[in-house]
């Protein structure tokens, strides 16, 4: 009844509407705010959030002695989406053809880890555990590669994928257990499962673990997968890391994401749910439930990745890897930018695809673009997404006050089929 | 000596939200020493006007003068330093406060550059001594009564020396008896020279307590009255802008078999307090059984568990003779129960969901909803759609926001739903709580149509007046137990004696 005293509502279209009931009265879950951010400024919003993050890392750039405009270009250059430009011809286009192969290389696993955390955002849960679900789809998979060596490919390919899948859904599945059963906030052990499948991944594959390789005693890697568990590149050469189908795999998880969510009784459940958790329960739902079944979902998308990972292009997974990636913990950020729907998801995962992808080492020309700054630029601008997107309101008042650009009240009546601008 | 300026003058008030005027050149004034009614239906205009006024939002056009001073209110900050104190409908309380801290909260006196506590508590004494306010200065905000609660954000209003004090349907949240002292208090503010702004929609407490009456409708201003020689019925007239029935007229019922069977239901509350305790009651088919009492006796657990929501400890529980005693919300919906849930905000809608889904929520899993787990969005908007125009929600198409509905169409989406569930009984619980006469009217009309059709219905109500008007029986309980049956025309009096335990054992049939 009483709320905390921290600022009067002001949504003047909405309390308009409402009539005289103050509006957003009802307890707010992160979903229900999310769901009014995604309401508030339709694509501007992502988008400004986006422009202000290359904008500040611009100004770090300028005041840290670069160029901002030739670093950001050698970047792009970097990321082979020239390679859309029909003017860029001959020798450019080849090499811009290999760049683009690695950003959506990079981009496909992030897809999926951005869908992991996307989709417990739906549900008003948050799902900082996707770098460890990841590491156990990758586990699964590199062990399942690498073993039944006489396996017809397709098949050998299917069970990797559904092992890693499996692995991941059941890893998120003990946070979605723990918070269904008694209260634990998914928050701390997403986190806590994190470092335990880091450690799980050190052991295995570390020297004298169980799942280490058997030629090289020295290195802390796993077997390589057989050669028939390798997804087929259908763009670029596969010696020179070319393209792998995974990303359609990905592409294909996008749609189901969506369809799951808009269309299905269990997405109606998991919205409900995320929205107001009283209310589902009115309707007969099962909270608990819902929240294990989510959870598992997510774990089920970030173990995908894994595999993708593993049977497009790692073939083998080394201790360092694992310490090293960052590819579920920037999924937060790509479901942040891309605002929990599944097409603003992709298009994020894109954009930290590309920056990935323009600021490695291998595309470095050292004159414009000296190591360290290429490497300390991400962790900027996905730092400033995660920061801004976390200060919606203040990208949305700022956006007011450039007025009658946006309507809430005109977007909040769009018909009930895709209503989310997803598809 | 000139004339006195008043208190407070607001000239030619317009604010635009885009397409909608939620205020068209209104006029009002506040002298001192008056409680000025503010009255209309919700969607009025009332809290946007007073939202100017304290600042919240800026006026497209008009004026605001205080003491005759021509004043820019550009901010709650500048509201208050020109001596206007807001007391919200929902309170702006830190729970885990006590009520002095909550009152000095950023205008806290100091001593060396600390909190003065002691300072602060003997100020606030001292105010609520002057004007009758009880309350106790050191306890916890999430421990004292609602009723505390609001004499607390008063304080806080008269503390940073409020002159001008509005209040936001200040008695929706309080018992009667919390409503009577709180007038008491209003009527001692308003004789020590505090000019009073009270927003309601409720007409026998604005009679009861203002001096004069402004009344809104769709933004604009439609009158100024004197309360003394209005009536109820003037008042809506001019609010609504016809003639309302403020009584329901309803036929002779013809009940029939048990709709509902309850017995010796015990239920624990969230702190596992039994607060059901031993209820049996009946409602059969084609009547209204009221359930009649003060807030926290019980009937939120009862509703929960009839509802299946809440677990009862032991008893049982019959919907047309089957037993439904611990199945859970789903069973006992499909066993035909509806459930008007008291919070629509809260419990009965998702307000970021459409109004189409809003209004599959009982009926999602099934055809034609949905077949094999798959939602049929085409049948749920034609669904939406020709319940929206049966039960004429206003405002909002099927892919409209449940938020963006006004409270009384918001209820009739719920009240559509529940009742398209084609249910036994039916449970309405608080069915018309922050409604407006129309809003009522509808409400009161539709149970009484539901009932003729042979539903059971149970109205759990606050509202003795609305229990006296709607029930067929009315039951009364007091700490989790039924004390007594009356006929509903037994007399408000009668009522409040048992509700409040001195009826016990003297029931009637």
């Amino acid at each position: 009844m009483t709320r905390p005293p921290d600022r009067p509502e002001p949504e003047p279209a909405g309390a308009a509407l409402a009539g005289e009931d103050y509006p957003a009265e009802a307890a707010q879950t992160p979903a229900a705010r999310l769901a009014a951010y995604i309401r508030g400024g339709g694509i501007i919003v992502p988008l400004l959030t986006a422009l202000l993050a290359f904008l500040t890392a611009g100004l770090v750039m300028l005041f840290t002695g670069h160029d901002p405009l030739a670093t950001y270009r050698a970047i792009f250059e970097g990321t082979g989406l020239q390679w859309l430009f029909p003017w860029v011809t001959g020798e450019d286009r080849v090499t811009a053809a290999l760049n683009l192969q690695q950003t959506l290389i990079i981009t496909t696993p992030l897809i999926l880890t951005g869908l992991a955390v996307a989709f417990a955002f739906r549900a008003g849960l948050f799902n900082i555990g996707g770098q460890g679900q990841y590491v156990m789809g990758s586990i699964a998979a590199v062990w399942v590669g690498s073993s039944f060596g006489g396996m017809p490919g397709i098949l050998h390919i299917l069970l990797a994928i559904a092992a890693a899948c499996l692995a991941g859904a059941a890893w998120a599945g003990i946070a979605g257990l723990l918070k269904a059963t008694v209260g634990a906030n998914e928050v701390i052990s997403t986190i806590m499962l994190n470092y335990t499948a880091i450690y799980v991944g050190l052991w295995l594959f570390g020297l004298g673990g169980p799942l280490q390789n058997d030629r090289e005693a020295t290195l802390p890697v796993s077997n390589d997968i057989v050669e028939g568990a390798k997804l087929p590149v259908f763009w670029g050469d596969p010696v020179l890391q070319g393209l792998h189908i995974g990303l359609f795999v990905a592409l294909l998880a996008a749609v189901a994401f969506w369809a799951l969510l808009n269309r299905s009784t269990t997405g109606y459940e998991v919205r409900a749910v995320g929205l107001n958790p009283e209310a589902a329960r009115y309707g007969g739902m099962s909270v608990g439930r819902n929240y294990l079944l989510v959870m598992a979902v997510c774990g089920l998308f970030a173990g995908l990745a894994g595999s993708l990972d593993i049977l497009g292009w790692q073939f083998r997974l080394a201790t360092n890897d694992i310490q090293a990636g960052t590819v579920g913990f920037t999924g937060i950020a790509v479901a942040l930018l891309g605002r929990s729907t599944a097409s603003g998801t992709v298009a994020a995962a894109l954009l930290f695809g590309a920056l990935f992808s323009g600021t490695s080492q291998r595309n470095l020309d050292p004159s414009i673009f000296e190591p360290e700054l290429a490497g300390n630029l991400i962790p900027i601008i996905q730092g400033l997404v995660v920061l801004l997107v976390s200060a919606d309101v203040l990208v949305l008042s700022l956006l007011r006050r450039g007025r009658g650009m946006l309507q809430p009240g005109r977007a909040s009546r769009r018909a009930l089929g895709g209503r989310e601008g997803d598809a | 000596m000139p004339i006195e300026a008043p208190a407070l003058e607001l000239r030619g008030i317009t604010k635009r939200f885009g397409p909608v005027v939620a205020n068209d050149r209104v006029d009002f004034d506040l002298k001192r020493g008056e409680v000025h009614a503010l009255l209309g239906e919700n969607g009025a205009g009332k809290s946007t006007l007073m939202s100017i006024l304290y600042g919240l939002y800026k006026p497209d056009e008009g004026e605001i003068r205080i003491d005759g001073e021509p004043v820019e209110v550009d901010s709650p900050a500048k509201a208050i330093e020109l001596g206007i104190g807001m007391v919200h409908q929902h309170f702006m309380l830190v729970q885990v406060m006590t009520v002095t801290e909550n009152i000095v909260l950023g205008a806290e006196p100091r001593r060396g550059g600390l909190l003065d506590v002691r300072e602060g508590v003997r100020r606030v004494r001292e105010l609520s001594d002057r004007y009758g306010l009880a309350v106790d200065p050191d306890a916890v905000i999430e421990d004292v009564t609602v009723g505390a609660q609001q004499r607390a954000e008063i304080l806080r209003a008269l503390y940073r020396d409020a002159r001008i004090l509005v209040l936001d349907e200040p008695t929706a949240v309080l018992t009667a008896q919390e409503a009577d002292e709180l007038f008491q208090v209003l009527r001692a503010l308003r004789d020590g020279g505090v000019a009073i702004v009270f927003i309601s929609h409720k007409l026998g407490e604005v009679l009861e307590i203002a001096n004069r009456v402004t009344v809104l409708r769709r933004g604009r201003k439609i009158d100024t009255v004197p309360a003394a020689g209005a009536t109820e019925q003037s008042l809506a007239r001019l609010m609504v802008g016809r003639e309302v029935l403020l009584r329901v007229e309803k036929p002779e019922g013809k009940p029939a078999g048990p709709a509902l069977e309850v017995e010796d239901l015990h239920v624990r509350d969230d702190r596992a307090l039994e607060t059901v305790r031993g209820v049996s009651l009946t409602v059969r088919a084609g009547e209204i059984v009221a359930l009649a009492g003060v807030d926290g006796n019980g009937q939120q657990e009862l509703v929960e568990a009839i509802a299946g929501l809440r677990r009862p400890e032991s008893g049982q529980i019959r919907v047309a003779g089957e037993e439904v005693g611990s199945a859970g919300v789903r069973d006992t919906c499909d066993a035909g129960v509806a459930h008007i849930a008291e919070d629509r905000q809260l419990r009965g809608l998702v307000l970021d969901f459409t109004l189409a889904e809003n209004l599959a929520l009982r009926e999602y899993r099934s055809p034609p909803l949905s077949r094999h787990g798959w939602l049929s969005i085409g049948r749920m908007n034609s669904r939406a759609r020709s319940l929206l125009r049966e039960y004429d929600v206003r405002g909002g198409d099927p892919g409209t926001l449940a938020s963006s509905l006004s409270g009384g169409n918001q209820q009739k989406v719920c009240i559509a739903r529940e009742i398209a569930s084609n249910p036994h009984l039916l449970i309405a619980h608080q069915p018309t709580r922050g409604l407006d006469v129309g809003a009522i009217e509808f409400v009161h009309r539709r149970l009484v149509t539901e009932r003729d059709k042979g539903r059971g219905i149970l109205l759990v109500s606050l509202e003795s007046e609305e229990v006296r008007s709607l029930a067929d029986r009315i039951l009364v309980i007091y700490e989790g137990a039924i004390v007594g049956e009356f006929p509903p025309e037994a007399s408000e009096e009668e009522l409040g004696v048992a509700m409040t335990g001195g009826g016990a054992g003297q029931a009637a049939a």
